[in-house]
Parts: structure tokens; sequence; C-alpha cells
């Protein structure tokens, strides 16, 4: 089978034996760029075409069909539309915030993308604080939701942004908390330790009760934090137009439409690394013979999987929860995710110390 | 290459950016600019070798209370109709006071000793050196903290809510 | 594709920092390239709902929003100073239960505080 790592250590032995040393490095970063690049328009065409077909399978209609086989160029022409829209800076806004909102945006999705392993061996930069790393990056995108609801001159994109800010600032707490169980049960903030962590059964799994708590706060701590259904109330269409980016159209627009789906990723993949075991393929503790045929399925498939069945999740609240009011959304954070998550960590914390969970 | 190189290039970014914050006329532009300034801090910790104090610069600095700052510029809700108007005697006692402040400030740092660099190779600020000092030698300091933020969230009640009589 | 594994060398932040950059300039000229050009006043006017727009729009707001920033900064200290405790904790436990007594205490008094404020109201939205 193919093998992204067996991949990646030819090309490197090859650039390392045909340019001198500083000149591979710099073909290396290229290449990463040039991947990182392609994984965000692969990942944004796919994403919002899944989400049109999820979407209509769940009403029971088709969905996109004419575009293609199956309607699969449909995303693809409806960004080359995008494309060819005029890029509008409207004349009461604040012209530099405007333009760069989409910028801040972009680079925090960028950035997060570099701690996440997508196959055995295979990331950009296995850096040791990790996921601490990743909760970094991730609370400096509110900024730029702030920069652009403010810089619209528009009252409903700032109330937006104003909302989404809230939300997504409240419901970072018991993201973080929830990674933090992972945290002390495999005693690492490295990504590479905390999949390795889990050779011999997934956390979820190997966790019990209070890691299934935590990793359910987390999923909808995610939803929250990505601005979905039920949580949409940012840009609740029926009382605030399109929330923060209203004012935005063309590929400005399509930009924070972009980050969204790439923040859904990123979220998914962050979950499926530390609950699910990232690439790790399914183990059974010492079940010999069962592990090696699990190990057969490629690592990449599996991590692709695994996420791909988180964002299937999300998907799926979208159609079947309604939407929540801004204090029902607040004093569910407040009220109930946090006390639960606080809890819940001082329980994961006893069963690390009676080794429960081994 | 010159090994001191990235920390001239980030030396050079944060004064810029500082500056900018400083003297940019809109206040949402400082705090923009501010943001990058936290950056480019951050950047230096890694360079001393600090991750941990890095993710707390970002998280804490540039993402929570940057929010907060915008939040409170956009509460406060700065028009130009609205601003006040400031005499120049007002301009004048404003730029004194400054002037004192950086002539203290600048004898305190002269007078002070400076202690010895730490090395650049050394270990101490990884997440978990800093997490045996913190809970093993710091354990009265740590705890205190979480009186610290309790009064201060008991501040944040008292401001924030309304008197219902 | 590790790149590097050397302590103080960062350079996949820079690099991802400037695709980003690089990535969204370019996208930003092709659209501005490609689209058309034509403006006129009313179009240049904010959107907002499709009706004409009245009064300042940087208005005022719940002062809720701002009770929950200073909220989040509070707990999102106390969330960090978790994560060095965290990473100990494996080693720790193994010498009996006094590093779950120091993270008891410090988030107890936490969890005291989350009582405080519920209890106060001052999270009710009117």
């Amino acid at each position: 089978m193919f093998s992204l790592e067996k991949l990646v250590s030819i090309i490197q032995a090859w650039l390392q034996s045909t340019l001198r040393d500083p000149w591979a490095y710099v073909v290396v970063c290229v290449m990463v760029g040039v991947a990182a690049i392609a994984l965000f328009a692969i990942l944004g065409l796919m994403l919002v075409y899944m989400e049109r077909k999820v979407a209509a399978h769940m009403q029971i209609r088709l969905g996109p069909n004419r575009v293609g086989p199956m309607g699969l160029f449909q995303t693809t022409a409806d960004t080359l539309k995008l494309v060819m829209k005029e890029g509008l800076t409207p004349d009461g806004a604040d012209k530099f915030l405007f333009n760069l909102a989409p910028f801040m945006v972009m680079i925090a999705a960028m950035l997060i993308l570099a701690p996440i392993a997508f196959a055995k061996n295979f990331q950009i930069w296995d850096i040791s604080i990790g996921v601490l790393y990743v909760a970094a990056v991730s609370s400096v995108a509110v900024i730029g939701i702030l920069m652009a609801g403010w810089s619209s001159n528009n009252k409903y994109s700032l109330l937006g942004a104003m909302r989404s800010a809230a939300q997504i600032v409240s419901y970072e707490l018991s993201a973080g908390l929830s990674i933090l169980a992972i945290v002390i049960l495999s005693g690492s903030l490295k990504i590479s330790d905390i999949i390795n962590s889990q050779a011999d059964g997934w956390w979820i799994i190997k966790g019990h009760i209070p890691v299934i708590i935590a990793f359910i706060v987390f999923i909808i701590a995610v939803t929250a934090e990505t601005n979905r259904a039920p949580f949409d109330l940012a840009e609740a269409e029926s009382e605030l137009t399109a929330g923060f980016h209203t004012e935005y159209s063309g590929m400005k627009f399509a930009l924070f439409f972009l980050a969204e789906y790439i923040n859904i990723f990123i979220g998914c993949a962050i979950g499926a690394t530390i609950f699910l075991g990232g690439w790790m393929p399914f183990h059974i503790g010492n079940w010999e013979a069962f592990n090696h045929v699990m190990d057969f399925i490629p690592s990449s498939l599996w991590f692709i999987g695994k996420t791909v069945f988180l964002i299937f999740l999300i998907m799926w609240f979208r159609w079947t929860f309604p939407r929540l009011r801004v204090d029902q959304l607040l004093n569910l954070e407040w009220k109930y995710l946090l006390p639960i998550s606080m809890v819940n960590l001082l329980v994961v914390t006893l069963m690390a110390i009676m080794g429960w969970h081994l | 290459m010159n090994p001191s190189l990235p920390f001239f290039v980030l030396a050079t970014l944060s004064v810029f950016s500082a500056l900018m914050v400083v003297l940019s006329r809109k206040p949402v532009h400082s705090v923009l600019y501010l943001i990058f300034c936290f950056f480019t801090i951050g950047g230096h910790y890694l360079l001393l070798n600090a991750q941990f104090l890095f993710a707390v610069h970002i998280i804490v600095y540039a993402g929570a209370i940057m929010v907060l700052f915008l939040f409170t510029l956009m509460f406060i809700n700065m028009n130009k109709e609205l601003e006040p108007h400031k005499s120049n005697l007002l301009k004048g006692a404003a730029t004194i006071a400054a002037g004192c402040l950086l002539l203290v400030l600048v004898a305190a740092t002269k007078g002070a000793e400076t202690l010895p660099a730490i090395s650049k190779t050394s270990d101490i600020g990884t997440v978990s050196n800093l997490g045996k000092a913190l809970y093993g030698q710091y354990l009265l300091p740590f705890e205190l903290i979480s009186i610290l933020l309790l009064t201060a969230m008991v501040g944040a009640v008292m401001l924030g809510k309304k008197d219902v009589e | 594709m590790v790149l590097l594994s050397t302590p103080v060398d960062y350079l996949p932040i820079a690099m991802m920092f400037v695709v980003a950059i690089g990535f969204v300039l370019f996208v930003m000229f092709a659209t501005h390239w490609m689209g058309p050009k034509h403006k006129s006043k009313v179009k240049l006017e904010a959107f907002e709902c499709g009706i004409e727009s009245k009064g300042n729009s940087r208005l005022p707001f719940s002062i809720k929003y701002f009770l929950i920033a200073i909220l989040f900064v509070l707990f999102d200290v106390e969330v960090i100073f978790m994560y060095p405790w965290a990473v100990n904790f494996a080693e720790w436990s193994k010498h009996g239960l006094a590093a779950f007594g120091e993270m008891l205490v410090f988030l107890g008094l936490l969890v005291f505080g989350l009582i405080y404020i519920i209890r106060k109201g001052a999270l009710k939205w009117e």
C-alpha cells in the first residue's frame, strides 16, 4: 500500500543528494507551502460539497447534481464565480482593517495546520508544546472576526462579531479543559507523543466514561467555536443578515467562508488526534493478530476517516438541533459545560492516580 | 548567517509596532499594532527557548486581553464627534507627567544590577520544568494566584452587574 | 515530514506565516484583477439589511459581553496554569496524592468563584 512516510523520505533523500544544504531546505519549505495551500483549496471545495450533500440527503433531496458527475464540480464553479466578482470595500468602512481582517483569520488557520499529524511521521512541525500552541493560535482568530465586524460600519456586522467573539472565547475554556484531560493521561503536550500513547487503544476507549464526557464537551465546544448551527447565532440570517461578514463580497467573503471550513477541519482533526488516536489504527490491548490486520490500513486513511467522521457529526448537528438564543448559549457554557469539565478533569486525575485507564 | 539576525529582525519589528501603537490615530488600529507587538515579543521568548511563556503570552495577552481591549474600545464607542476637546493646558500637563514618568523609569533601570544571562540552550523554560518549579518551590504563590483570581471575579461581578433593588 | 528537531529553530512558524500572507495577497489581487470595477455611490454604501441605513453604526452594546470577556480572561489564566501541572502529573502521581491536593485547592477556589458568579446572577440575560 502507499505510505506517505516512504514518499517523504524518498523526496528528502533525493533533495539532499542533488542540492546543497540550504537549498534543499528552501525547496522543502516551498513544497510544504504549496502542499498547505493545495490542502486548503481541496478542503474548502470538498467540505462545502460535503456540507451540501449531507444537508440534502438529510432533507431527502439530491443536492448539487448538475455540474460534473454527481455535482462534484459545483463548488469549483462557485469558486470561479466568486473570483470573477468585484471585491468591494464600502465607503464607510475602515479600509485598512476591513482588508486586514481576512489576513488575520487565514493566518490563524494556516498556523494551526503546522502541528497536525496527517499520517505516521507526516507532520509539518512536531512542536514540543503541541496542543498548547494550537490553543494559543486559535485564540487569536477571534481578533480577526472582531476587526471584520467593527470595520464594516454595519450595525449587524458589529452585533454578529460581538456575539461571535463572546461565544468563541467562552467555549474555548471548556475545549481547553477537555484537552487538558488527555494531557494528564498522556503526560505530554507533543502531538506525536499523544498519538503514541494511544498505541494500545484510543483514549476514548481506554479512558472510560470521564474521557467520553470530555470528548462530548470538546465536540460541543468545537461546534460552538466554529459558529456552526445550532450555535450559529453570530450569523443568524433572520436577525443579523449574515453576521460579521455581511459587507464582504467576492473573494474577500470567500476567504472568511474558507477559513470557517478550515477551522471545522482543524477542530475535528485535533479532536480525532487526541481522543481517537489520530493516525493510530484501531488497536486492542495485546491482541497481536487483530492489531496486525488493522495495521494494513494506511495511517493516512485512519486519520482522514476519523476526521471526516467528526465533521459529519458536526454537520449532522446542524439538521438535528434548533438554534439557541444568545442567553441560552452562554448559560450552556458557563452554567453547565464549564463546571462539568472542571469536575470531570478532577475525575480524570483521580483515574490517572488509581491507574484505571491502563 | 549571523546567529543574532533573528533577534534583530524581531527587535526591529517590536519597536516599530510599539511605536505605531502610540502614533496611530485610531484606537482600534493601536490595538492591532499591540497584537502584532505581542507576537514579536512572543518570538523573543521562543528564541530564548521559553516555550511556555510564548504560549501564555499569545493566549492571555494577544488573545484574551486584546479581546477585552477591543470590547472596551467598542464599548466606550469612540466617535469623532463625541471626542472631548483637549485644551493646550491639558496637553502640556500630560507631556510633563509623561516626561516625569520616563525620568523615573530611566533612573530606576540605570542603577539596577543586571542578572547573568541565561544560556539559550538551557531548557528551564520548557513546560515541564516550569511546572516542576511552579508546583514545588513556588507552590504557595501559585495557590495565592487562585485567591487573586477569585478577588478579580468578585470585582468583575460588582462592576458588571446592574443593581436590582 | 518533521523538518526540525532543535528547540531553537522555529522557522515553520515564520514559513506558515509567509505562506498564509502570500495566499491571501494572491487571492486578493486575483479578484481585484479579474473582477469588474464599477463603483457608484449607492453601491459603496453599507448594505446592512438592504434598507437604507440610519444613524451611527458603532452602537453601544450590552455590558454582559464585557463581563464575559473579563471572566474569560480570568478562567483562561486558570486553564493555562493547569498545563504545566498536567504535563508533570503522571510522574507526580506515583508519589501519592500531593499533586492532586494542590490542584484540588486551586480548582476548588475557582469553582467557588464560578458558583458565586452564577448565584449572583451576573450572567443572567435580561
